[in-house]
């Protein structure tokens, strides 16, 4: 790398540009030479001014590349095929009512349990990959092996992506700003394609349509949320999503989790309500900051389901007739 | 004794960040004891105290709270002995973006939150650029696509760094920064002779003096202009 002019190494390695631009680096008189030759010539004035450590930065430009090298390589293993869980105990010390469960890609499995009996806890064990060296003494498995330490330390490739009630948008962007500028960190290389991809998946969802130019944060409840599931099964790298409630209102539940699982999301979905619940085959139930059991889910319920869906057709139909000035009727 | 120097903006959630954190360290029967340096103000040290934690603050008053972190650690250090302390947390806000207080082979943790804007990781100098462990909170309220880009954006300015995600208010990744910061082999009896990662700015004009006049004549020592460009020639 030390040796590359700036231009073969932008050749080699054009991601390199955002490391530039983020250090506020202008190389454009520098293109035929290299890098220790640009950070040769900044004066010990610059230096002192702007707060530059020449050293540093050539040290990190080496790490940054190695870490975006093996991100790459990574898109284009196999991936996260499965998640196990290997019980430990609960607060008082007891032993999990389970032994293991394993969760597929492509599957969705529902937590309940009142709050603060330790869901926040069952994520951090997944999330940190723990291996027995957490206050649960929970073990993680992915693909039915010890995970490699990159999930823990690797800022790049989480293992959870979050989406929550609480969520969001705070940037000053417009739609279309904001997929560009996500896109870019992911090293996508179809840019415009995978917005497309992520606009027409997120209005298939929202009640109500929006296009490119809105600003984010001006979408209503239900569209962001669309937006914010659209583009976490699109374009997010983390193959497990926690789900934490998804408010009945602007959004179409049961296609935004048809959606995830498309993508080969592994499911993990926090709720109370029956219609999404049920919706997984299996249901994990937290007590005093441990799984007490895991309820497959009857026949019965699945039966019920499919009335409670009835229910929740109608009164989505009766507001989206309030919502077109119609009047509503009994039937 | 251990010693880790935290800093961060003001606001990002240092504070809460350290509380949950030491929790942890409790559960493990790790002795934890926090001094806060702040500028004007600070009420955290109740916080500490609430939460049985030996506390001192130090208010820099007219100074750079960095620069007065830089000229009392040691006396901390020595008081953190003193205390019997496994571990010495430091916790300081840094104010203008520019100084950090973190020292060559100790441990040094920046916390930024997700809300500070995208352009922040370019913001903050050595602060966040030099930090062993970056911490990033706030995550729970934005979403998930701005976590992303924001966590990229503060690894291509520090990739040498370990950058996590904690939940200041339930405390998710609390536990595991806490086993990331105590080290049975470091022990730190005297700072005397460290160095900072990062010189501090020398800014030394007339103002830093007390000047309070404007106007050309009564500028003196370090001063810059702004460059406003030519066209107003």
């Amino acid at each position: 790398m030390n040796n590359l002019t700036i231009e073969e190494l932008l050749d080699k390695y054009p991601f390199v540009t955002g490391y530039f631009d983020e250090n506020k680096i202008d190389v454009s008189k520098y293109m035929d030479r290299t890098f220790e030759e640009y950070l040769r010539d900044i004066s010990d004035e610059d230096v002192e001014n702007w707060a530059i450590d020449k050293d540093k930065l050539l040290e990190d430009l080496e790490i940054y590349i190695e870490q975006m090298v093996e991100f790459l390589g990574i898109e284009e293993e196999v991936g996260v095929n499965s998640l196990t869980i290997l019980s430990g105990y609960d607060k008082s010390g007891i032993k999990e009512g389970f032994d293991e469960i394993t969760i597929n890609k492509s599957e969705i499995i529902s937590i309940v349990g009142p709050t603060g009996s330790g869901k926040s806890r069952l994520l951090a064990d997944i999330e940190w990959t723990a291996m027995g060296d957490t206050p649960t003494g929970r073990s993680i498995l992915i693909n039915g092996q010890q995970p490699d330490k990159k999930w823990r330390f690797s800022s790049n490739n989480k293992l959870v992506a979050q989406l929550s009630q609480n969520m969001n948008f705070v940037m000053d962007l417009t739609v279309e700003e904001f997929l560009e500028l996500h896109a870019a960190s992911r090293l996508v290389e179809d840019v415009e394609d995978t917005i497309d991809r992520i606009i027409e998946g997120a209005n298939n969802l929202a009640g109500e349509k929006f296009d490119l130019n809105t600003p984010i944060t001006a979408l209503s409840g239900g569209q962001s949320r669309a937006l914010m599931i659209a583009d976490t099964a699109i374009l997010s790298s983390s193959p497990i999503v926690l789900i934490d409630e998804i408010e009945n209102a602007g959004i179409d539940r049961k296609k935004a989790l048809e959606l995830l699982i498309s993508r080969d999301k592994i499911v993990l979905m926090a709720t109370h309500d029956p219609i999404l619940a049920l919706m997984a085959n299996k249901r994990i139930v937290i007590k005093n900051g441990g799984i007490e059991k895991i309820i497959d889910t009857s026949d019965e319920e699945k039966k019920l389901l499919k009335e409670l869906e009835k229910i929740d057709k109608t009164i989505q139909e009766k507001r989206n007739l309030l919502r077109d000035g119609k009047k509503l009727s009994i039937i | 004794m251990n010693l880790i120097i935290f800093s961060g903006p003001p606001s990002s959630g240092k504070t809460s960040i350290i509380l949950k954190t030491i929790d942890a360290l409790k559960k493990r029967n790790i002795t934890v004891g926090v001094v806060k340096f702040d500028c004007l103000y600070t009420d955290d040290d109740i916080l500490y105290e609430k939460a049985g934690i030996p506390v001192k603050k130090g208010l820099s008053g007219s100074l750079c709270p960095d620069h007065f972190f830089a000229s009392n650690i040691e006396e901390v250090v020595q008081w953190g002995l003193n205390q019997n302390l496994d571990m010495l947390i430091t916790e300081s806000a840094g104010l203008c973006n520019r100084c950090s207080p973190y020292l060559k082979d100790i441990k040094g943790v920046c916390v930024i939150d997700n809300l500070s804007g995208i352009n922040t990781p370019k913001k903050i100098g050595p602060m966040l650029k030099s930090a062993d462990i970056v911490v990033i909170t706030k995550g729970d309220i934005v979403s998930q696509a701005e976590r992303e880009v924001f966590a990229s954006k503060v690894n291509s300015v520090n990739p040498k760094a370990l950058t996590m995600h904690i939940n200041g208010l339930t405390g998710q990744g609390a536990y595991e920064l806490s086993t990331l910061l105590y080290d049975e082999e470091q022990q730190i009896d005297s700072v005397q002779g460290m160095e900072l990662r990062f010189p501090m700015p020398s800014a030394l004009c007339s103002y830093c003096l007390g000047e309070t006049r404007i106007g050309e004549a009564y500028q003196m020592g370090n001063i810059r202009k702004i460059d406003l460009g030519d066209e107003h020639e």
